[in-house]
């Protein structure tokens, strides 16, 4: 199935710069709409008032980190099949692994460039 | 009475006394207080007194100049200054690092974003090519959220450093304090390394336009 170029996209980060940066990004990979929360509970109430068809999030975020959003959204039943990247720079193992085991469908450590990001989007979405 | 048992009762002794000091002043003992102490308890012995106590009391006036010195050394480096001024300064720096660089990044992104519009505006090949050179500038500004979280670790750091310094200096008492303030005062500088400070916190610069009317002569 083709990937829906016009779909909203829930981008996720405490820090703006990097915000700006994956937005940019994901329209130079032809998305369409792409929307912004600056923390996990901003983007909870986003995913609850309108329908998005991806979350690419940061982990180290406060007051609600990208963990605990996700764990949000897999134990909402109206949320808990929205595809879910990881984008951070915490790159241990445990982080991967917890991450995983709260239903992350894929993960992508800082620093990163458009192809990785094409290559995670298209393991999730399919190839577009 | 035998030796070890003349010991152990010149060690309760003296515990008690020093527990007792301490009691009495709610705060650490200087090195000269557990001096004092110990002189008293040496004079109070009667009897002879043997080459173990003269050992042990030698013992004691060494630890209390080892403690004297060590106060001293601490002293002397200005631990207050560390807390009060090189660590607040540290982090102010590392704080304009990512002020000055996150500014210049969104600089960058701005110039990527007025590039990417002339290119619409450019035969298919060119635009291509100009957006794969914006797209990798793009990039490359991911720098800016690394280096910024791994200064915030160091910042940390510091401050995590700053709470154990005042909590060595509390639990060394106010003869720290005391010493330092008697501690050698700061030689002159030379005056020429005094001016070398390197770029300057935004708040502390001075503009282009003051220097430029300072150059002038107007001062006002």
């Amino acid at each position: 199935m083709a990937v829906d170029m016009n779909m909203n996209i829930l981008i996720v980060d405490d820090y703006k710069t990097m915000l700006r940066i994956i937005e940019n990004l994901l329209k130079q990979l032809g998305f369409k709409n792409v929307f912004q929360a600056t923390d996990g509970s901003m983007a909870l109430r986003m995913l609850r008032e309108n329908t998005y068809g991806l979350v690419i999030s940061d982990w180290n975020m406060e007051p609600m980190t990208g963990l605990q959003l996700l764990k949000e959204i897999r134990a909402d039943e109206k949320l808990k099949k929205i595809p879910f990247i990881m984008v951070t720079a915490e790159s241990k193992v445990e982080n991967v692994a917890a991450a995983k085991e709260a239903g992350v469908n894929n993960y992508i450590v800082k620093p990163f460039n458009a192809e990785t990001l094409k290559q995670k989007i298209s393991a999730v979405l399919g190839a577009f | 009475m035998t030796e070890a048992e003349r010991l152990a009762a010149l060690e309760t002794n003296l515990h008690k006394r020093i527990r007792m000091a301490n009691d009495a002043a709610q705060k650490p003992l200087s090195a000269d207080d557990i001096t004092d102490i110990v002189k008293q308890v040496i004079s109070s012995l009667t009897g002879e007194i043997t080459a173990a106590d003269l050992k042990f009391y030698a013992e004691l006036e060494d630890l209390a100049q080892y403690i004297r010195n060590a106060k001293e050394e601490i002293a002397a480096i200005k631990p207050k200054d560390i807390s009060s001024s090189h660590i607040p300064h540290a982090t102010n720096e590392l704080d304009a690092v990512v002020g000055a660089t996150e500014e210049a990044t969104n600089k960058i992104m701005d110039v990527c974003d007025v590039i990417s519009s002339l290119a619409e505006q450019c035969p298919p090949e060119i635009k291509e090519q100009l957006i794969s050179c914006t797209t990798r500038i793009f990039e490359a500004c991911n720098f800016q959220d690394i280096t910024g979280q791994r200064i915030t670790k160091v910042v940390l750091t510091l401050k995590y450093i700053d709470t154990k310094i005042e909590a060595i200096l509390k639990a060394l008492g106010d003869e720290i304090h005391r010493n330092e303030n008697a501690a050698e005062t700061k030689k002159p500088d030379d005056l020429e390394k005094a001016l070398l400070n390197g770029p300057q916190l935004p708040q502390n610069a001075i503009d282009q336009a003051t220097i430029d009317r300072l150059m002038s002569g107007d001062n006002g």
